[in-house]
């Protein structure tokens, strides 16, 4: 099988999922993401890279965050840069997606940046575009979030840069999370030795451990000695139902509080994708702790962003 | 119409005849074996040298989108894809729209069928009405229209309640039930196996348990009623040993399996290949092997196509989004052949599955080649591999997991109730 996020000469054609691309493309990626975060320090914040080439956001599901980034992003690198909201427009008049990419690329757009609430519709629109188009995935349901998965393991090799000698744990609702996926599949392919997954088993994929995890249900035992705790957000329609009696239960058991933290290694960091749950799972003592690196994600959301872009727009020409 | 021919290897499952000799026909039946009757003069003579001739593919599930749904398939199109296929009877599901719950939609589709002239039609009148799973249908006035079975299609039927009804009612006038096991609950939202597949690329799953709970409770009102119920589209490992228990049990029941099941996994999936998104799900290799073992056995009586026509559109979006089911009436035959030569299995056992069984579910007087039998004849060429082309299948639904894939056995001759209905 064809990788589609390769072109034929190895180069990234597109960002779909972290699975499948090999570790010098990630580590790459990182390398680019390095050069980029001095951009985002200066006082002049923009490189001409991306000049006179037309970024479109095309957001099937909201996210705030994440369409920010990428906006901005892309205008440090000075693209143009349109942002559609599909949800209030095209596809409540009946239109197919297929049609509204296609009226898009018919608009010159060079790089999509798709978010979309169904796994795959990254794949699908890689698939149907015309060959000169790169698609970045930016969430398509629960099957990955590429770039999210980069700037954690970006955030992490700051702070930790000897990958191979790392313990990490992600904590929370993996059946439901790209982000888990695309952390879980960065976090291998770079070699980190020791992958674990924190959840009560409703909340966890069948065979996930085929993914390269260790599984832990309590989050004591999972949590003890690690160098990074990943929290992952949890939806508010997840808690209270089958899946979960109720958030107060989950915070008990799965939120991460200043105590359960003092059984990681005492310099561990401690991370989340955003928007946070406070109280449910994460403490505000730990997510404004000095040991949170937050904040820093959000920044180095935006490098790693510019050097996606900027490799992609690359290996067009 | 009188018709010779000429020298292929006939095989005919039912009767245990596996030998090179000629076939005579006239007036639409088999009226010599080897030997013409006396004063046979053939209007034409097929030279079938090197070809099989074997009885017309009884396909036990084929939709043909007629009534209302017309722009996936109509019944000429999809018809005229069975004869290409080698089939030449086949039962069709009743989630048409209307919904086949009336008898005089009933006695419309088998009207039109018949005009066509192609493969019999046997329609599976809905066991409840607008397959709600609610209130029972006319099944004495649907069965005297010409249904053959009484069937939810994929509709669910939660309420134990109205099953046992339906079970005890159809079992009155001895009337088979067609039930595919899967339990609603564990099934809803699904759209693949809950597997590593389905982990890796975050699709919402299926776990084999939904086919074996509603096995247990189908099972289980099998033995409460006496009800004779045919179970549709196994896919797991344990819902075959299930079978093959109930039958070592005497449970008056059988199964098939879909044709593509044989030879897809989980795995084929790939990147979110729509083609694969089927119902029920593919399923794992060591399920797979089951299915396989289990046909090859006897345990799962025949092997369908569960032809399922869907429009382009329907496919060309994201995986969960996209309409389950693959078009399989021009691959029944290619894919029991490969099935056949992978596990070693012997042609006439292998036909059987796709002929002489499954017209025994169905109760139909076809399915065998005696003399006297209704002359629909299957004569392919089994040396013979075709490439899928989906523009080359006649059916309106071009949508096929085998895609490029180059497959045995090309039909040649296709004959109806002793006419020629197909040729290529």
């Amino acid at each position: 099988m064809n990788n589609p996020q390769l072109d034929k000469n190895g180069r990234l054609k597109h960002l779909l999922s972290i699975e499948g691309l090999p570790k010098d493309i990630l580590t790459q990626i990182l390398d680019t993401a390095e050069s980029f975060a001095g951009v985002s320090e200066r006082e002049v914040k923009k490189v001409p890279l991306l000049r006179g080439r037309t970024v479109c956001n095309l957001f099937f599901e909201n996210s705030t965050r994440t369409r920010t980034t990428f906006e901005i992003a892309a205008k440090r690198l000075s693209a143009d840069v349109v942002s559609l909201h599909i949800g209030t427009s095209s596809q409540s008049k009946g239109e197919t997606m297929l049609d509204t990419v296609n009226n898009l690329v018919a608009m010159h757009a060079d790089i999509f940046v798709v978010r979309h609430a169904q796994s795959g519709a990254a794949h699908f629109i890689a698939r149907h575009v015309a060959p000169h188009v790169h698609v970045i995935n930016a969430g398509d349901g629960r099957h990955s979030h590429p770039t999210q998965g980069l700037l954690d393991v970006f955030t992490i090799r700051r702070y930790k840069p000897d990958m191979h000698n790392l313990r990490v744990a992600i904590v929370g609702d993996i059946l439901h999370s790209r982000v888990a996926r695309s952390e879980i599949h960065a976090l291998t392919t770079l070699g980190v030795p020791e992958v674990r997954v924190i959840a009560p088993k409703t909340l966890l994929p069948e065979y996930v451990e085929r993914l390269g995890v260790h599984v832990y249900h309590d989050m004591r035992q999972g949590l003890k000695d690690v160098d990074v705790v990943m929290m992952l957000r949890l939806q508010n329609e997840r808690m209270n139902g089958a899946l979960l009696p109720s958030a107060q239960e989950y915070f008990k058991c799965y939120g991460l509080t200043p105590d359960k933290l003092a059984l990681a290694r005492p310099d561990a960091i401690v991370m989340h994708p955003g928007p946070m749950n406070r109280g449910i799972e994460i403490d505000s003592a730990v997510a404004d702790g000095t040991q949170s690196v937050i904040l820093p994600q959000v920044t180095y959301g935006i490098a790693v962003r510019m050097a996606v872009m900027s490799m992609l727009a690359g290996s067009g020409e | 119409m009188k018709i010779h021919i000429r020298n292929p290897r006939l095989i005919d499952p039912r009767n245990g005849i596996d030998t090179q000799c000629d076939l005579f026909i006239a007036a639409g039946r088999v009226v010599g074996i080897g030997n013409p009757p006396v004063a046979f003069h053939a209007n034409q003579t097929i030279d079938a040298d090197g070809l099989i001739a074997c009885p017309g593919l009884v396909d036990i599930s084929a939709r043909l989108r007629e009534p209302g749904f017309e722009y996936k398939a109509t019944l000429e199109s999809e018809l005229k894809a069975a004869v290409a296929g080698g089939v030449t009877s086949l039962a069709c599901p009743p989630d048409t729209d209307p919904v086949l719950d009336e008898p005089g939609l009933v006695e419309m589709l088998k009207y039109r069928a018949k005009q066509l002239n192609l493969a019999h039609v046997y329609p599976l009148g809905a066991l409840t009405r607008r397959l709600e799973g609610k209130q029972l249908t006319e099944m004495n006035q649907l069965m005297e229209a010409g249904c053959v079975g009484f069937s939810q299609a994929n509709a669910p039927l939660t309420d134990t309640q109205v099953l046992r009804h339906a079970l005890q009612y159809a079992a009155t006038f001895g009337l088979t039930v067609w039930l595919r096991p899967e339990d609603a609950w564990l099934a809803r939202g699904g759209v693949a196996h809950d597997g590593e597949v389905a982990a890796r690329l975050g699709l919402p799953g299926i776990p084999s348990s939904a086919e074996t709970i509603a096995l247990a409770t189908i099972l289980t009102l099998v033995e409460d009623t006496g009800a004779r119920v045919h179970l549709c589209r196994l896919s797991t490992r344990d819902g075959v040993e299930m079978v093959r228990q109930a039958k070592a049990r005497r449970l008056p029941v059988s199964c098939d399996v879909a044709a593509h099941q044989l030879h897809l996994t989980e795995h084929d999936i790939g990147y979110f290949e729509t083609h694969c998104h089927l119902k029920p799900p593919l399923r794992t290799q060591r399920d797979k092997e089951a299915l396989r073992t289990g046909v090859a056995d006897g345990t799962v009586d025949a092997v369908c196509s569960d032809h399922t026509p869907v429009d382009d559109d329907a496919k060309l979006v994201p995986f969960a989004e996209s309409e389950a089911g693959a078009t399989g009436l021009e691959f029944l035959l290619s894919l029991t052949l490969k099935w056949a030569q992978e596990s070693g299995i012997a042609l006439p056992a292998a036909l059987a599955r796709v002929t002489s069984e499954p017209a025994r579910l169905l109760q139909i007087d076809a399915g065998h080649l005696s003399v006297g039998a209704v002359a629909d004849i299957c004569l392919f060429d089994p040396e013979h591999y075709w490439k899928v082309d989906p523009q080359a299948l006649l059916s309106q639904g071009k949508n096929t997991p085998f895609l490029g894939l180059e497959l045995p056995g090309k039909v040649r001759w296709t004959l109806v109730a002793g006419q020629i209905a197909h040729r290529a």
